[in-house]
């Protein structure tokens, strides 16, 4: 492994469109880099794409194992979790997987797209009535998600603001007491328990149903832990990373003018516009741990067995050995082979559903506010303090 | 032009069906890629090359 002086990992961010300069240093010099986490705990960071890309993408290396370096000694809340009933890896894994990707196919998101293109239209709608200046984070990237994954797990609209609720609180507890999280924890699992309950008396045309009554390739029906789990684990992982994602994109996009005019001038470049603000965000957050239980071996150095290591996928995603000009925002960049989303057998499960959320946020805010831009200075935009979640605290606008 | 897909590895992203419909699509029952055709006409070549570059799992090979 290339040595090089002791690192604090995560790097902090430094605004909202600009990426800390240790991404190039590392990449350049040192792409296999020795760090210690919060914990204490060492870990090799990965910034280079072709590295993090062959690590995420090995199925032989989970996501957590016994031994694996922790974020923090506290630990870090809903992403360290465990998810009791769900496979971490191998077959058990893949067939757990199987049977939740049927609803995120591409003719499922073509279906799902009117009705979020009628929630953000109604969103959009509240905040004008509400007035300028506004923050688009709280009246738009907040509730679109978690309407639409209460859509998708077949909550109904009057239960979206507990769920909001149990949402936020949950999620904002990574930076809150273990006893805290806990408590959050066991109120969420017991109303998702509850609501798992009533789709069993009474199943509907939703997500959740069809895993209760639905079995894998194997034959097996999910066990009530692992419904749980999964439930709960669609909704942090689909909430929290689309809400911020989305304030991220409008924030890169009305940061230069000459961007949004583009898209006004030509709105079929929002899918390719919508991609290039998933590559070059620049508060992507920690990025991907995978343990490394044998010797790997990459382009730029040796991982031994039991490495844990942590795969950068946003300074990956600035590779200049990948991508032509990497430093520069092309709305028209295609392909864009970014790893925003992550590679392999774990990568993110909702991908076509973030991307669909994203590409109607677009869409619907250059139709309704063409005159929209930033009420403050891109780089005066707060940025969450979170450990692990990479984020903007608030987006205020004017149109 | 031929196309082979590896369906053990796909991971039902649905960035191929996005790219070329003509000639990829889904499996209702999970998602995973099913090759419509595996030696398309020409014309389809530079989508169906944008289909292997945007799947997650790299999990289509083209052979020109």
């Amino acid at each position: 492994m290339t040595q090089g002086d002791q690192i604090d990992y995560p790097i902090p961010p430094i605004d909202a469109i600009e990426p800390p300069p240790e991404w190039e240093r590392l990449r350049q010099q040192c792409p296999v880099a020795h760090v210690r986490l919060p914990s204490g705990d060492q870990a090799a960071l990965l910034t280079r794409y072709d590295d993090v890309r062959q690590v995420l993408s090995d199925p032989r290396f989970a996501r957590s194992a016994d031994g694996a370096a922790r974020v923090s000694a506290e630990g870090t809340g809903v992403f360290d979790r465990r998810r009791p009933g769900v496979p971490q890896s191998g077959d058990g894994h893949q067939r757990w997987r199987r049977m939740i990707t049927k609803w995120f196919t591409a003719k499922r998101m073509a279906a799902l797209r009117p009705a979020i293109e009628a929630m953000a239209d109604q969103l959009v709608d509240d905040m004008v009535e509400r007035g300028r200046p506004a923050d688009l984070k709280a009246n738009l990237g907040f509730p679109l998600p978690v309407w639409v994954i209460c859509e998708l797990l077949g909550v109904p609209a009057s239960d979206r603001e507990r769920f909001s609720y149990c949402s936020d609180t949950f999620l904002n507890l990574s930076r809150y007491s273990a006893a805290d999280m806990e408590a959050a924890h066991t109120e969420f699992a017991a109303y998702m328990a509850g609501h798992i309950e009533a789709k069993r008396a009474d199943p509907g045309t939703d997500l959740l149903s069809d895993l209760i009554t639905g079995t894998d390739s194997a034959g097996e029906r999910l066990s009530d832990d692992a419904l749980v789990s999964t439930g709960m684990g669609l909704l942090i992982a689909g909430h929290e990373t689309t809400t911020n994602m989305i304030g991220k994109m409008m924030a890169m996009l009305l940061a230069d003018r000459e961007r949004w005019e583009q898209l006004l001038a030509d709105p079929a470049l929002v899918r390719t516009a919508v991609e290039e603000t998933l590559r070059y965000d620049a508060n992507a957050g920690f990025g991907m741990i995978r343990y490394v239980s044998e010797e790997l071996e990459l382009a730029d150095g040796v991982l031994p067995a039991g490495t844990t290591a942590v795969c950068s996928m946003a300074s990956a995603n600035r590779d200049e050995r990948i991508f032509d000009d990497a430093g520069e925002m092309d709305l028209t960049r295609s392909p864009n082979v970014h790893l925003a989303f992550g590679a392999g057998p774990h990568s993110c499960i909702g991908q076509s559903l973030a991307r669909t959320e994203l590409q109607v946020v677009l869409e619907v805010l250059l139709r309704r506010l063409p005159t929209l831009e930033l009420a403050v200075p891109a780089a005066e935009l707060p940025l969450v303090e979170g450990l692990l979640v990479g984020g903007l605290r608030e987006v205020r606008v004017i149109w | 032009m031929k196309i082979i897909v590896d369906q053990d590895k796909c991971v039902a992203s649905g960035q191929c069906v996005t790219a070329a419909a003509d000639v990829f699509d889904q499996r209702d029952e999970d998602g995973i890629v099913v090759l419509l055709t595996d030696n398309p006409s020409e014309d389809l070549a530079a989508d169906v090359h944008q289909a292997a570059a945007v799947c997650p799992a790299l999990a289509i090979v083209v052979e020109d």
